[in-house]
């Protein structure tokens, strides 16, 4: 287990009435990429903007390898930003913008032209010095709001949506870059973002956030092959959610008949919400599989098809590397590795918005 | 957006008014200026301004407006930062205390502020209610920048709040992110970015000061003369049209000067207000 950089404990936030952030516990360590995602209105910028220094919590405290940094303003703290409209300053070059931070540091001008080197040679911009920060495109202008804040060498770099600007091919690529650059500089990443697929393909660890509340912190793997609630499945990836009763261990029934699983520690008919993520599901012929049901929809991206079948009175969804007729009957399989049972929500607070 | 036969047409109204009541109006100021009276070119009028008593009204005129402009920066910018700062809309409060005074007749209010600064006016007798010694300010210098001051004041606010407001709170962020303090913020950061702001607001206010003459006139008892004074004199009391015209071609020439100066300084030049 790597050292923790940044804990916070009992974190809340409210605007006014709205409530944003409220019972947050995270430990943060060194030298990882950690993601915070959630749909937008989650909490997770107030969240980043806590740990920058930009806003104050109601309640709790941020503690900064061991010291608490609650009420430090953000110049005084060993983090910085990249935000996500880039917020580089107009009225300087590139050089300029990459050595503010140093300049107001104190460093000598030598160090500072080898540091300015450094990052633009980070963020593959060499020989940029002179050009005028608003003649850059978008995706040179995250470059250089990166190096901009890597050149203060932090122990944490904040990224607020840095690539939601970009366009997909450019976006994909600075994924690449970003994650190159957490490994090369060992700086811990923390990373907000409400795009899965972003969250999942560069993170070491993802908060799963919703509502104010965090619904799961683990590994990609992890919250993905594990949610822990209905939130966590829908919002990552498609999932099928049904409701289910734990009849004893390894065996759960859903829609009246018992199928075999492999979770256990459940109380004995207890309701539980049953996920089944649609790349798990095999399409059979009629009879051969659990579920007899009808394909209602087909739906080509390319890679796969989105196939619904309704069975049960339930519309799955399926995806599948080969194509269905609308009409054909079929009947679904699933392996009970792949069913995952999630506990139902104690509360509201434990788990919202099911219906995001 | 428009097609080019559209937008002749639509510029067509402004092209005769600027014809008739600029480009040729200017033609005859220039031409008076530079002809004697018989109808000879001669420079012996745009070469009076040197002479003693022409120099005298320039040289006070143009110390009197870049006092008045000073003032209204010193005013203007701290009032704006205070305004931009807040986060809630400041527009209302901004209209009602810029734009408002400037639906006021500005002859009334600097015959106002006649009333207020003359020898027995209102504002001695205050002092003198309190038992402070009197203040001689009508007729004087000062009295006249203040006239200026309170009549181009919203010419600086209005664009100084502009480029401030301008300014992406994002981007204070980054600087205070970047480790900078709330005074190396301002210096670095919002400092020059509201210099094209400022730029306007100085041409907006030291061009009226300088060629004034109804402030002057109330407020300077008509014992001080602004280049504006001569320049009315010569048209109504000496019916001197070569002389006025001649003063006024030097006028608008250094202030054609004034404004490539001081937009030379403007680091954003293309972003100006």
């Amino acid at each position: 287990m790597k050292r923790e950089l940044i804990r916070l404990e009992n974190v809340a936030k409210s605007f006014g009435n709205l409530l944003v952030l409220d019972e947050i516990e995270l430990s943060i360590h060194e030298s990882e990429f950690i993601t915070l995602l959630g749909p937008s209105g989650c909490g997770k910028t107030t969240m980043l903007r806590i740990i920058g220094g930009f806003e104050t919590p109601d309640t709790g405290c941020v503690i900064f390898d061991g010291k608490d940094i609650t009420n430090l303003p953000p110049n005084r703290r060993p983090i910085n930003t990249v935000f996500q409209k880039y917020s580089l300053f107009s009225h300087m070059n590139v050089e300029e913008n990459i050595s503010f931070g140093p300049k107001i540091a104190g460093k000598s001008s030598d160090y500072i032209r080898d540091k300015v080197k450094y990052a633009l040679r980070l963020v593959n911009l060499d020989g940029y010095e002179k050009h005028d920060v608003t003649k850059l495109s978008g995706g040179q202008q995250q470059r250089i709001a990166i190096a901009r804040a890597v050149v203060n060498e932090p122990k944490v770099l904040l990224l607020d949506e840095p690539l939601s600007a970009l366009d997909l091919k450019l976006r994909r690529n600075m994924r690449r870059e970003l994650v190159r650059i957490n490994k090369e500089t060992g700086i811990t990443f923390i990373f907000v973002t409400h795009d899965q697929e972003e969250a999942l393909s560069m993170s070491d660890r993802v908060v799963v956030m919703n509502q104010g509340y965090i619904q799961q912190v683990g590994t990609p793997e992890n919250v993905y092959n594990e949610p822990e609630n209905a939130f966590v499945a829908d919002f990552i990836g498609d999932s099928n959610i049904i409701d289910g009763v734990m009849v004893r261990d390894k065996v759960v029934r859903i829609f009246g008949r018992e199928y075999p699983c492999v979770d256990v520690g459940f109380p004995e008919e207890c309701p539980v919400d049953v996920q089944i993520r649609p790349e798990d599901i095999k399409l059979a012929a009629p009879q051969e599989g659990a579920f007899n049901g009808v394909v209602t929809r087909v739906v080509f991206w390319g890679m796969s098809y989105d196939i619904d079948v309704e069975a049960d009175g339930f519309q799955w969804l399926i995806q599948s590397t080969t194509g269905r007729t609308v009409g054909e009957s079929v009947s679904l399989h699933v392996a009970p590795e792949n069913i995952q049972i999630m506990s139902k929500p104690q509360s509201e607070d434990e788990e919202v918005a099911q219906d995001v | 957006m428009f097609k080019r036969g559209m937008r002749n047409i639509l510029l067509t109204p402004f092209l005769i008014w600027a014809g008739l009541f600029i480009f040729i109006p200017l033609i005859f100021i220039v031409w008076y200026g530079v002809t004697d009276y018989d109808g000879n070119f001669s420079l012996t009028n745009l070469g009076l301004i040197f002479q003693h008593g022409y120099w005298d009204a320039f040289e006070i005129s143009i110390a009197l407006a870049l006092v008045s402009t000073i003032i209204c920066l010193l005013l203007a910018y701290p009032l704006c930062l205070i305004l931009t700062e807040r986060e809630r809309d400041n527009t209302t409060i901004i209209s009602l205390l810029f734009i408002l005074p400037l639906w006021m007749n500005s002859l009334l209010s600097t015959m106002a502020w006649q009333t207020i600064l003359e020898s027995n006016g209102i504002l001695n007798q205050i002092l003198r209610q309190l038992q402070l010694p009197d203040t001689h300010l009508i007729n004087t210098e000062w009295a006249i920048v203040i006239g200026m001051v309170y009549n181009f004041l919203p010419y600086m606010v209005l664009p100084l709040f502009i480029s401030l407001s301008k300014i992406d709170k994002n981007i204070l962020e980054a600087a205070r992110d970047l480790g900078a303090n709330y005074w190396q913020t301002f210096v670095r950061v919002i400092l020059p970015l509201s210099i094209p702001g400022a730029i306007s607001g100085i041409t907006m206010v030291f061009i009226p000061s300088l060629t004034t003459f109804v402030i002057s006139a109330l407020l300077g008892g008509g014992k001080l003369l602004l280049i504006g004074n001569i320049i009315e004199q010569e048209f109504t009391f000496q019916y001197d049209w070569h002389i006025g015209c001649a003063l006024s071609v030097i006028l608008m020439i250094f202030i054609v000067l004034n404004m490539f100066l001081t937009t030379a300084f403007d680091p954003l030049k293309e972003d100006a207000v």
